[in-house]
């Protein structure tokens, strides 16, 4: 790169050149914008200030318009700020405000040229710094530029102070001490006679009431005053929004202001002011009938406007108002419903989100009947909004809305039919949640699950392979509600299934897993309860208590039962086995039918269950067998093994299945008596109850005694080296055992902690340490089908015929919105499990930024604070301030707490809360104080003489009315608010 | 506040971008493109506003209109009234019209840093300053004497015509 010469100079390209060349090169636009850049690294060097400025307004535009970095004219944009051309200067701030931000190193090297600037006589000058200011504005920046920025609040160029007070609202985000030097010229602005300063001091008000409301409460007098006098649309609009988060506070305000809105909603012509008022009374007043009903009467003149952007204003006004007051929603319902099919996105969604909060438990069906055929034609987009819409409003606190959950199951199989249907993922984790929560509802929902496993053309629709992965985990948990297990596992084992993401296949075979183990599982013990029905009474009974306890059991096998049944069916086996040939004969009678053949004995009243027959066993292993072998070779580890677990378990059990009627008889009863086991144990591992499990669970596992979860544990790993055994006094106040202590964890895991021994708890804990688990009470048994891998994405096409129309909308809401008694239900509602209180809520800790936290002490600081501030320290300068006052101030911060009852009741946690922060202040003070400016201090001394003064005269007013209100006022945190506006 | 002002033509090809916050490079140009992949879906003759929270942040819309060829957005949060921000873009077009009189895509293309001044002096730190296209035009004018008495101390020629096809 060669230095600038005076040719470059003087052939230098302006701006517009650049522009023109842009739009010539239309094709290779960015070798000729890195060209121009070339060029432009040149001529910002170029100590021709001419050149260098039309140089960084090129990098500007470039940067600006076409995404061109150019920190390299970060620089030059500083020199020539310095320029004393207006130009210049425009160009050289523009850019500033364009590339640069809070950390840009040259930001610094700005700050004597900004000074310069803002006590320029040109007010343009000053307009200029002032604009970039408000885009670059650092912590620095801002402290060092507060006096001039308060010299500015109370310029006598409206231009000026406008443009100060907009800057202001940047200067205290980044350095809140500024606050306490420029908060009360700031308010006085609000006086101020030109409707431009007061539309932008109260615009600042509005975005530091809406971070933080509280602080703002004692200027409530003057803003009213705004509220009743001003005539100026943009001024009201902010005044109503800073009433909007005021009212909530102090409902002695509210009252105030409603007179006032009430009076401009009459007034007024404009709409947007309207809609102003309309939102305040909605969103903050909504406990004043009279008010509401204005309000409303309004928005009904929105709604039938033909403006769209109206339309869309007055439903949102509505979806505001109807929490606390249907009946507005009520009385515009048919226009609410015609909405639905408006052409306006905005429109339809609003009309849905209001047609959502209207819903009860009566009239949930028809609706959702009928919000599915809107879905069924609208576009995808609106479509799935509906979909979930109806998903969220049904599941809002645990399906509370729902009663009959088998219709709700079909629901949802019917949204996974609809086309543009993209909610697998929700309609997944409602199947599975519900199946889950509601015992009854299970027999539909393997009905359910077994349409979607079915349907082939589900298959091919990435979006829903989440809600067959669900079907499947479902099918294959719930199969003992199956009407047809065979038919189960052809849908499961289909070679479509191919086209699902191997995640999803693995949750397919581990559900043939279980539907496998049941079928064997029926037709072995099936087989034994034939057999006994058909011999002796003794074996019958066995039988159905072999079954009862696995098959309908609804608390969860229990190891400790289930050990002793299966030792007590070993006793058994032998008193069968010798029957057994008689059943195999009876079997082989039915070898044709390969599907669910009732056996003969099937009326055997202890099982309801279906009957296998031998021939359809073996297809059904056969089927597996060839769906799952070459998946044995799968490279997906989790299919690959899931597959392996499947032919394992059939080639141990497989042999004597088909052999048995060849077999002699002994043999036969060593083969039977070791399928029939294996089986009992999968089946048992299965069929146990799978609940959900409350998020808090682990927290409500008491601690045990002498269980320090706390303690740092590092040092354990030098007194146990990498082996075992914890070090007694780290854990446990009780002696060791080590010997006993492995059988006792056993036991914590089996009996569900009772007491657990201080061993078991230090082996738990160790473990728990090494491997980071947590092991909950034996709620879940098996883990195996929770993982529900992510699908992909895309469409696919279902016909579905397209009935309803808004009419019957119309009358359907018409009829099931009017209030009327609750229909007869004829099905009772099943029993929803549910954890605990705090099952779906979740918690939101909303912490208010430390910043904003900042400036509202601060603000609290100069509103109520300061009274305890003698008079005489007011006239000081800023620098002696910085010193003096500080000292002062935290007398005053003492004085308040012990003396004055109004400031303990207006903010004694506030108090408590801030003085970590304000002695933090102190210290910034003190920083601050050798950069305080001494020039300007003169000149603003007797201007902030006589403001605070005046300032001071009001406070002492504020005093008196706030020590008379104090006994009123018991909240504590709550600002006084003077009593002439109540 | 308002976060930002953009105009871009029906192409997405940016006019005019002013955020009041500092947007990295990168980012403003993601930004533009996805203001312009929603407003180019919009049908015509539907309201004017978008929830932009997936674009801004929580609680964020946008409104556009559009003007010709020309989509102008203006980007708010909650503490701005949607009307106002629809009278407030009609005001910015009032006067861009009035200084380019009949105002098209060219006149904007060519005066980046003019309609970034009049925008200042209408908008400033993401408040509304002034509402009022006559007072818009005082200051502008004003501002651009201050440019020509600037400029005319410089003798030097600075554009020679043609050069920028060679």
């Amino acid at each position: 790169m060669t230095g600038p010469s005076l040719m470059d100079s003087l052939f230098q390209r302006t701006l517009e050149d650049l522009i023109k060349g842009l739009r010539l090169h239309l094709v290779h636009e960015s070798t000729f914008i890195s060209k121009s850049l070339d060029e432009i690294r040149r001529e910002v060097r170029s100590p021709d200030l001419d050149t260098k400025a039309a140089a960084v307004q090129k990098v500007t535009y470039l940067r600006s318009l076409h995404g061109v970095d150019d920190s390299f004219a970060a620089f030059p944009a500083v020199e020539l700020a310095a320029s004393p051309r207006f130009r210049h200067k425009q160009i050289a701030y523009l850019a500033a405000s364009v590339s640069f931000h809070s950390a840009t190193a040259v930001l610094l090297l700005l700050t004597n040229q900004l000074r310069k600037d803002l006590n320029s006589s040109n007010e343009f000058e000053v307009s200029l710094a002032l604009q970039c200011l408000s885009v670059v504005c650092n912590l620095d920046l801002a402290r060092d530029l507060t006096p001039e920025i308060f010299t500015l609040l109370s310029s006598s160029k409206q231009l000026i102070r406008k443009k100060a007070i907009a800057t202001i609202l940047r200067v205290f985000g980044e350095y809140p001490d500024a606050v306490r030097v420029c908060f009360k010229r700031l308010v006085e602005n609000v006086e101020s006679s030109d409707p431009q300063t007061v539309s932008a001091v109260v615009s600042v008000f509005c975005e530091l009431a809406s971070r933080e409301p509280n602080s703002y409460l004692p200027l409530a007098p003057e803003f009213y005053r705004v509220l009743v006098d001003s005539r100026n649309n943009w001024v009201l609009i902010k005044v109503l929004k800073i009433f909007a988060n005021l009212a909530p506070l102090e409902p002695r305000l509210a009252k105030r202001i409603i007179e006032p809105i009430g009076e401009h909603m009459r007034r007024t012509g404009a709409k947007s002011l309207m809609f102003e008022c309309i939102r305040t009374i909605v969103t903050s007043l909504s406990d004043y009938d009279s008010a509401v009903r204005l309000a409303v009467a309004k928005v009904q003149e929105f709604l039938v406007d033909d403006d769209p952007n109206l339309k869309y204003l007055g439903l949102q006004a509505l979806s505001i108002v109807v929490p606390k007051h249907s009946w507005a929603v009520v009385e515009n319902k048919e226009f609410v419903i015609k909405s639905l099919s408006d052409t306006d996105p905005n429109i339809k969604l609003e009309a849905l989100r209001l047609v959502m909060a209207m819903v009860s438990e009566d009239d949930l069906s028809e609706i959702c009947r009928v919000l599915l055929n809107y879905a069924l034609k609208s576009d995808p987009e609106f479509c799935n909004e509906i979909l979930g819409s109806v998903l969220a409003t049904c599941s809002r606190n645990v399906y509370e809305i729902i009663i009959d959950f088998d219709w709700y199951v079909s629901v949802l199989g019917e949204m996974t039919r609809i086309p543009h249907c993209q909610k697998g993922e929700e309609i997944e984790s409602q199947l599975i949640d519900i199946g889950m929560r509601v015992k009854d509802v299970r027999p539909e929902l393997v009905h359910v699950g077994r349409d979607l496993l079915i349907d082939p053309a589900l298959l091919g629709n990435p979006f829903l392979h989440r809600v067959l992965s669900a079907a499947a985990w479902v099918s294959g948990e719930y199969v003992k509600f199956s009407k047809n297990p065979i038919e189960l596992m052809e849908a499961l084992l289909q070679p479509r299934t191919g086209l699902l993401p191997s995640s999803i296949r693995a949750v397919y075979i581990q559900s043939a897993f279980k539907v496998l183990t049941f079928c064997l599982h029926s037709y072995l013990f099936a087989k034994e309860a034939v057999a006994s029905s058909s011999s002796c009474a003794y074996d019958l009974e066995s039988g159905a208590s072999d079954s009862i306890p696995e098959k309908g059991c609804p608390e969860g096998s229990n190891l400790a039962t289930s050990e002793a049944l299966a030792s007590s069916e070993q006793n058994e086996d032998f008193n069968r086995s010798f029957l057994c040939q008689s059943v195999e004969d009876n079997c082989t009678e039915n070898d044709g039918d390969t599907l669910v053949a009732p056996g003969p004995s099937s009326s055997s009243a202890s099982l309801n269950k279906l009957q296998f027959t031998r021939g359809s066993i073996i297809n059904l292993l056969d089927l597996i067998k060839t769906a799952l072998g070459p998946l044995a070779g799968s490279h997906e580890v989790e299919v690959q093994e899931r597959a392996w677990n499947v032919l394992g378990l059939i080639k141990l059990v497989e042999q004597e299945i088909q052999d048995t009627p060849m077999q002699n008889e002994g043999k036969f009863v060593m083969e039977e008596l070791k399928a029939s086991e294996i089986m009992k144990l999968m089946h048992d591992a299965f069929f146990g109850e799978l609940g959900p499990v409350s998020k808090s669970a682990q927290e409500r596992v008491p601690i045990p005694d002498g269980l320090m979860l706390k303690e740092n544990l590092n040092d354990l790993e030098t007194v146990c080296g990498d082996v075992q055994l914890p070090s007694t006094c780290s854990f446990s106040l009780g002696k060791p055992h080590f010997e006993e202590s492995s059988g006792s964890l056993f036991d914590f895991q089996k009996k569900e902690e009772l007491e657990p021994s201080s061993e078991s708890t230090s082996m738990l804990a160790e473990h728990r340490k090494r491997h980071g688990l947590y092991y909950l009470p034996s709620e879940i048994k098996e883990t195996t089908s929770s993982d529900y891998p992510p699908a992909n994405e895309s469409k696919l096409a279902i016909s579905v015929s397209v009935s309803d129309d808004v009419d019957y909308l119309v009358k359907l809401t018409e009829q099931s919105l009017v209030p009327k008694k609750k229909s007869n239900q004829t099905k009772p509602r099943p029993i929803v499990v549910k954890l605990d209180e705090r099952d779906g809520v979740r918690i939101a800790a909303n912490k208010p930024e430390s910043k904003n936290d900042l400036i509202s002490g601060a603000v609290r600081e100069v509103l109520l604070g300061n009274e305890g501030i003698p008079t005489s320290s007011q006239g000081k300068h800023f620098d002696k301030l910085s010193s003096k006052t500080r000292g002062k101030e935290k007398i005053a911060i003492v004085q308040p707490l012990g003396s004055t009852g109004l400031l303990a009741n207006a903010g004694n946690s506030e108090l408590a809360n801030s003085s970590p922060r304000r002695s933090k202040h102190v210290s910034h003070g003190k920083e601050k104080k050798p950069r305080s400016p001494r020039n300007n201090a003169e000149g603003c001394e007797e201007r902030s003489y006589r403001d605070k003064k005046k300032g001071d005269h009001r406070h002492v007013k504020n005093k008196a009315r706030q020590s008379a209100d104090g006994g009123v006022n018991v909240v504590a945190q709550t600002p006084v608010i003077p009593d002439f506006l109540l | 506040m308002i976060q930002g002002v953009v105009v871009m033509n029906d192409q997405g090809k940016p006019r005019l971008v002013k955020f009041y916050d500092y947007q990295p490079v990168e980012r403003q140009q993601e930004l533009i493109r996805s203001i312009y992949g929603v407003l180019c879906n919009r049908a015509e003759n539907v309201s004017n506003f978008i929830r932009a929270d997936s674009i801004f942040g929580p609680d964020t819309r946008l409104v556009y209109k559009t003007y010709a060829t020309l989509y102008f957005v203006f980007i708010f949060d909650s503490s701005e009234n949607e009307l106002a921000m629809l009278d407030l873009m009609q005001v910015f077009v009032e006067t861009l019209d009035k200084c380019f009189s009949n105002v098209c895509e060219v006149d904007i293309v060519f005066n980046f840093n003019k309609v970034h001044t009049i925008l200042d002096e209408i908008v400033l730190g993401g408040q509304v300053l002034e509402t009022s296209s006559s007072e818009v035009m005082k200051a502008v004018e004003e501002i651009s004497k201050l440019e020509k008495a600037s400029n005319s101390i410089s003798l030097v020629p600075k554009s020679i015509p043609g050069w920028q096809t060679r």
